[in-house]
């Protein structure tokens, strides 16, 4: 009696398996404009019926489709845990636990099982939230970071010097890395922020070129073309050629106004070459107001048109892939129309780094 | 008998929430107003519930729960969804995802901004990432979108906050700005499109509503944008007609009897022809200037508060203005109403009931609402009415209000 029980119990796990694997398939692949939504809503309510052993499978699968598909396995992940919850259901946490310490898996996968962990077992989150310092998912360094600056508990800037400065060589969000800034200097350590980020600070900048009506931002200006520092060109209302300028902003904003003098519906451009060690996948990282346009290696990476709607440090991050040797980034960045004191700024900022944040810093980098 | 019947059937489709229900931004028909509610002049809280991040939606109510969107995190890239029982404010349970498009926005608002809407079986709950879900009311995923994902440079980096509504079967969003500029009518049971509409490449933080020539009528779906308003059918996404001398890009308009109020030039009435010929204009009055508050249409006249927070009034058949308020302002939200009253929420949390029964409005009551005032949180949301309940939310809390 034994043999057979045992073998329909194993068929049984083999169709549960084969089941939760068909409703992540069908939830992976999800496409643009809802495309597999018919499939994926009723694999959802499979998945979710599967209760918590499909928690491993399920965080394995998270990253493997788009940032969309994600969220279909993430309201997955956190209704099974709701409903075991209030079910009194045990959770797979030790499973969870160990695909989160396992850093070769996907950073969407381990940032939902650190999530999951968290909703199931608070206790244990907190736990193991110290030892994601060095995390390559820069959502999961930052609680760390946090716990490490919250736990100087002294005025003695000696005896909190060594701690924060741990943290800052951790530390990769902007908010956090700005207030160790301004901590560590105030105890007299320097603190040098454009290579913390990786900011590229020397360019060449070209301009101004015509942007009445805003359509600068969609003509092809002679930069787009070509690269020839020693070149001139016929710009808005006068000939322009590229002349150096290094950002001095710690925060590695380049202003226009200040090499080509301020203005309104005109268009610049800025260069500068970036020396790799190796090939590598990147991020360029921009904040800008302006309405802009980025290439690398002349490849179009993306472009925006919009106008002083606000800016902030990585407002758009840019994946790319770094050739071994000098890459050639050119950032185009157009000045609209407006008159308001608001409007005066007209600039950019671009940093190099990996998914984490982390800078990724040129052995060189120079406006030529 | 086959008439009968698809009139039915279109009277069901386009409002098949409950009575009493409170489905989507300013409630039934987008017209901030509840037939079947009434407002106490004197306020307590009923009960309470904390928020786990920031927002300035709006709840909803649909039969005895009440919806609400919030935004949490760093960057406010955690999308909540949180139903609550009405009756206690317990929350049942409190869905997350991550939002894939930006969740930048000016300091003042949230990622949180959009109010969520509901056809009575399914909650559509919209954040400022362009991120669209849909949920039974049991919390169980339908489907999910990310518009951004789709569209990469549909985003306002102020913020978008343009609630969604819907119409029969179609989820109506409106995702303009100054970059890719959409709206879209989504399949409320798939999730696909059913149609997109290129639109005014302008940042445009107004919301749809949605008008019938008659009882029996298809309804319309109204889109109001810097250009004016676009009559587009619900299922198909066709053009019907347009009104094109300019409107709000932040004040919504609002549908009484079949007369669009619109925020175009102060309030222009606007009657659009079952013919679908141009919409005539039956009047227009330059004095009220809604700002960027949404006005309400109540006991016969039109009311707005503008930026300096007084109640303007008019009379909704001939224009003519009438009587004036000064409320403690400054308001973000909208005003709401039902029966003889009305009510306003400043930014600083002040609750304020006004008394419509009389030759001119009175203030008939006020309640200060506990802000948290370490982070000098605002009040920014439009309140939702449900019963003799106003429900109000803040980053902090969601309230319920009830009679003292």
């Amino acid at each position: 009696m034994k043999t057979p029980l045992a073998i329909f119990l194993l068929a049984t796990s083999l169709a549960v398996r084969a089941s939760v694997d068909d409703s992540l398939k069908a939830l992976v692949t999800v496409g643009r404009e809802g495309q597999g939504n018919e499939a994926a809503s009723i694999a959802w309510k499979e998945l979710v019926k599967s209760g918590p052993p499909a928690l491993p499978a399920l965080l394995g699968a998270a990253g493997k489709g788009s940032p969309v598909a994600d969220n279909w396995l993430r309201l997955a992940g956190d209704t099974i845990v709701a409903n075991a919850l209030v079910a009194r259901q045990p959770l797979p946490i030790a499973e969870v636990e160990a695909f989160l310490k396992e850093t070769t898996h996907l950073s969407a996968g381990r940032q939902l099982a650190f999530d999951l962990l968290q909703q199931a077992d608070r206790t244990r989150a907190d736990a193991i939230e110290p030892s994601l310092i060095r995390d390559p998912v820069q959502e999961l360094r930052r609680g760390a970071v946090q716990r490490l600056i919250n736990s100087v508990k002294t005025e003695d800037a000696a005896a909190s010097k060594a701690t924060y400065l741990e943290a800052l060589d951790a530390v990769r969000d902007e908010d956090q890395t700005k207030f160790l800034a301004d901590t560590l200097r105030k105890i007299g350590v320097p603190v040098d922020l454009p290579r913390h980020f990786g900011f590229l600070t020397k360019w060449n900048v070209l301009g101004p070129f015509d942007n009445t009506d805003r359509k600068g931002f969609d003509t092809v200006f002679p930069p787009e073309k070509e690269i020839r520092l020693d070149a001139a060109y016929e710009g808005k209302g006068k000939t322009v050629k590229w002349q150096p300028f290094e950002s001095t902003d710690e925060y590695g904003k380049l202003d226009f106004n200040k090499p080509l003098g301020m203005a309104k519906e005109v268009t610049a451009y800025a260069v500068t070459t970036f020396e790799s060690p190796t090939e590598r996948e990147a991020e360029l990282r921009l904040g800008g107001k302006n309405a802009w346009k980025v290439w690398l290696n002349g490849e179009f990476l993306f472009g925006r048109d919009e106008y002083h709607r606000g800016q902030q440090m990585d407002q758009y991050k840019l994946k790319c892939k770094l050739r071994k040797g000098t890459n050639t980034v050119l950032v185009k960045c157009c000045q609209n129309e407006q008159k308001e004191d608001w409007t005066v700024e007209w600039e950019f900022q671009l940093r190099v780094c990996d998914p984490a944040g982390t800078a990724i810093l040129a052995t060189a980098n120079s406006p030529k | 008998m086959i008439r009968l019947l698809s009139t039915f059937v279109v009277l069901a489709l386009s409002f098949p929430a409950f009575a009493g229900d409170w489905p989507q931004f300013r409630g039934p028909n987008s017209g901030g107003v509840a037939a079947d509610a009434t407002i106490p002049a004197k306020l307590k809280i009923e009960w309470s519930a904390p928020l786990p991040g920031r927002g300035l939606s709006s709840p909803i109510i649909v039969g005895e729960k009440v919806f609400l969107t919030c935004s949490s995190g760093p960057r406010q890239e955690r999308l909540h969804l949180i139903c609550f029982n009405a009756a206690d404010g317990a929350k049942l349970w409190d869905r997350q995802l991550q939002a894939t498009g930006r969740t930048m926005s000016h300091p003042k608002t949230a990622v949180a901004a959009c109010t969520p809407c509901s056809d009575g079986e399914h909650v559509f709950a919209l954040w400022s990432s362009n991120d669209l879900a849909a949920f039974d009311l049991e919390g169980n995923l339908l489907w999910v979108r990310g518009l951004t994902a789709d569209y990469p440079n549909a985003s306002n980096s102020l913020g978008m906050a343009s609630s969604p509504i819907v119409v029969g079967q179609t989820v109506v969003a409106m995702i303009e700005n100054d970059s890719e500029s959409y709206s879209l009518g989504v399949d409320a049971n798939t999730g696909r499109n059913l149609w997109k509409l290129d639109r005014p490449k302008a940042a445009n933080w107004t919301s749809p509503v949605s008008w019938r020539a008659g009882a029996s009528s298809t309804p319309v779906v109204v889109l109001q944008s810097s250009k004016g308003l676009l009559g587009v059918d619900a299922s198909t996404g066709s053009q019907l007609w347009d009104y094109t001398e300019g409107a709000s890009t932040m004040s919504s308009s609002v549908v009484a009897d079949g007369v669009i109020y619109a925020p175009s030039n102060g309030i222009t009435a606007i009657s659009p022809q079952s013919n679908n010929a141009p919409p005539v204009q039956l009047w227009r009055s330059k004095q009220i200037n809604p700002a960027t508050i949404s006005p309400i249409v109540l006991g016969g006249r039109l009311l707005s508060i503008n930026g300096a927070g007084v109640i303007a009034t008019a009379d909704i058949k001939t224009g003519d203005n009438q009587w004036k308020l000064r409320l403690a302002g400054p308001f973000s939200g909208s005003p709401v109403g039902a029966g003889s009253r009305m009510i306003a929420v400043n930014e600083k949390g002040l609750v304020q009931v006004v008394d419509l029964a009389g030759a001119e409005g009175t203030v008939a009551g006020q309640f200060q609402l506990p802000l948290n005032g370490e982070s000098k949180e605002l009040v920014l949301c439009t309140p939702a009415l449900n019963g003799h309940h106003v429900f109000v939310r803040a980053d902090s809390a969601l309230w319920c209000l009830g009679e003292e």
